[in-house]
């Protein structure tokens, strides 16, 4: 294979230009699919971390299984599950909700942990003294310990998100027209890798600056801690 | 039939389970081995990365830092998606298993190198001046002296991101790798009955929810010092 089959089956800039608006297209669908799924995901955590503040047995023990549970099982066993299972149950579903459903459970459970170590953080004297200043349960979580708690996790809540965004492109499973799905599209049409590569770049050049921030914000980290 | 039956009759259904669970189990050990083989060469890759870096070489950790990122930004599913569909292009075809095995072990030497390296540069200078000026070489203060150490430290995060990444194997699927999902989606379309993706997202449970439970007990156990 010479140099000009390489650049022709991978960077062919006629495939892209032909390829260019089935992509375009897939990169709005995952954009619109990472705002859906991200405030869910960061819903269902905060969810899970405020029900970890409670200490009942009946709360503790039933809340652990639901996380481990759901950190336990892979995302897409999950959305398959949802998406090729449930209709057997009578529940017909589309590709678009149970990729919500999908998300709100697994990424949940990700955020949940997340920001529960949050919370622990949080000396417990923050919570008496808002206490003692006459603020309620609900509103000396709400006030003083989350935004205390999330800044102290922060780099894990981006790293989160990062995964999250990422993870979007198991919906080209279910036949949700993301990016990674009207590649394949498009590739498959064309019988071309370049589509795919395309995909791949635009991938990276999104996500690039996210990688870069962690990284530096990871190292103050670590600085902090020595 | 009671629409509880049908869905015990779908979801449970105990002739189904019996005549898949053959598959299934073969879909376990095949995960199992994909996992290992990935945990084995992913963090071998990253250890080695790791190392490579603290020798200082200005053009190869950018190199390496730019591998890093690349393989940090990019999802799972579009990096074998681009082996397996998109290498045949270049004349090289590779299997679903090896092209799972091959993407999911490049994200891992990705994060297991960032971890490693963080390692590294958090154990103190002094470490490295007391190791050098009792005579061992650059090399060996490297791996008897800071290695140990770093390795030490980083064991929580690693152990994290192992997992996570480990659960990737279900990506195989995808590629046609009969691990657990694969075998339990081939299943539901013979028998046109949910039961074996029930059997499918159990085995997950199984083989997970205790590496899930043993990681949760490192992170304590191996947390950082405040």
């Amino acid at each position: 294979m010479t140099l000009d089959d390489f650049l022709l089956a991978f960077f062919s800039l006629d495939i892209l230009r032909e390829a260019w608006p089935i992509l375009w297209q897939g990169l709005q669908q995952t954009l619109l699919l990472s705002v859906i799924v991200v405030p869910l995901g960061i819903l269902g955590g905060t969810i899970l971390a405020l029900l970890s503040t409670v200490e009942h047995p009946l709360v503790r023990w039933p809340l652990m299984a639901w996380v481990d549970f759901f950190r336990a099982l892979p995302p897409l066993v999950l959305l398959i599950f949802l998406y090729a299972g449930l209709p057997f149950a009578g529940l017909e579903i589309s590709a678009l909700g149970a990729v919500a459903i999908g998300f709100f459970l697994n990424t949940g459970a990700y955020y949940g942990e997340i920001l529960r170590a949050g919370i622990e953080s949080v000396p417990r004297g923050q919570m008496e003294a808002a206490r003692s200043t006459g603020l309620g349960r609900g509103q000396a979580l709400a006030h003083v310990i989350l935004p205390q708690a999330v800044r102290n996790v922060l780099p894990d809540l981006i790293s989160n998100t990062l995964e999250v965004v990422k993870l979007t492109s198991i919906a080209s499973v279910v036949a949700l027209p993301e990016l990674l799905f009207q590649a394949r599209q498009a590739q498959s049409v064309t019988y071309n890798a370049t589509p795919i590569v395309a995909a791949a770049v635009i991938y990276f050049l999104l996500l690039w600056p996210v990688v870069r921030l962690l990284s530096r914000l990871e190292n103050r980290q670590l600085a902090a801690r020595q | 039939m009671s629409s509880w039956d049908r869905f015990v009759d779908s979801f449970f259904n105990a002739r189904v389970a019996w005549e898949y669970l053959p598959r299934i189990i073969d879909g376990f050990w095949l995960t199992i081995l994909l996992a290992l083989s990935i945990i084995a060469s992913g963090l071998a890759a990253g250890l080695i990365l790791a190392v490579l870096r603290s020798f200082g070489l200005r053009p190869l950790n950018w190199l390496i830092v730019f591998l890093v990122d690349l393989f940090r930004a990019l999802p799972p599913l579009v990096i074998i998606a681009l082996l397996y569909f998109g290498l045949p292009a270049a004349g090289l075809s590779l299997s679903g298993f090896a092209a799972t095995w091959l993407s999911l072990s490049l994200v891992l030497m990705a994060f297991a190198e960032e971890i490693f390296w963080a390692g590294i540069t958090a154990t103190p200078r002094g470490q490295w001046e007391a190791a050098r000026s009792t005579g061992l070489s650059f090399l060996q203060t490297l791996g008897w002296v800071v290695l140990p150490q770093a390795v030490r430290m980083v064991i929580p995060p690693l152990t994290n991101r192992t997992i996570a990444i480990t659960k990737g194997t279900a990506l195989g699927s995808v590629v046609a790798v009969s691990e657990i999902l694969g075998a339990a989606q081939a299943g539901v379309s013979f028998s046109f009955n949910p039961t074996p993706l029930t059997l499918g997202a159990l085995a997950y449970v199984v083989l997970f929810v205790p590496v899930v439970i043993l990681g949760r007990w490192i992170e304590t156990r191996f947390a950082w010092k405040r």
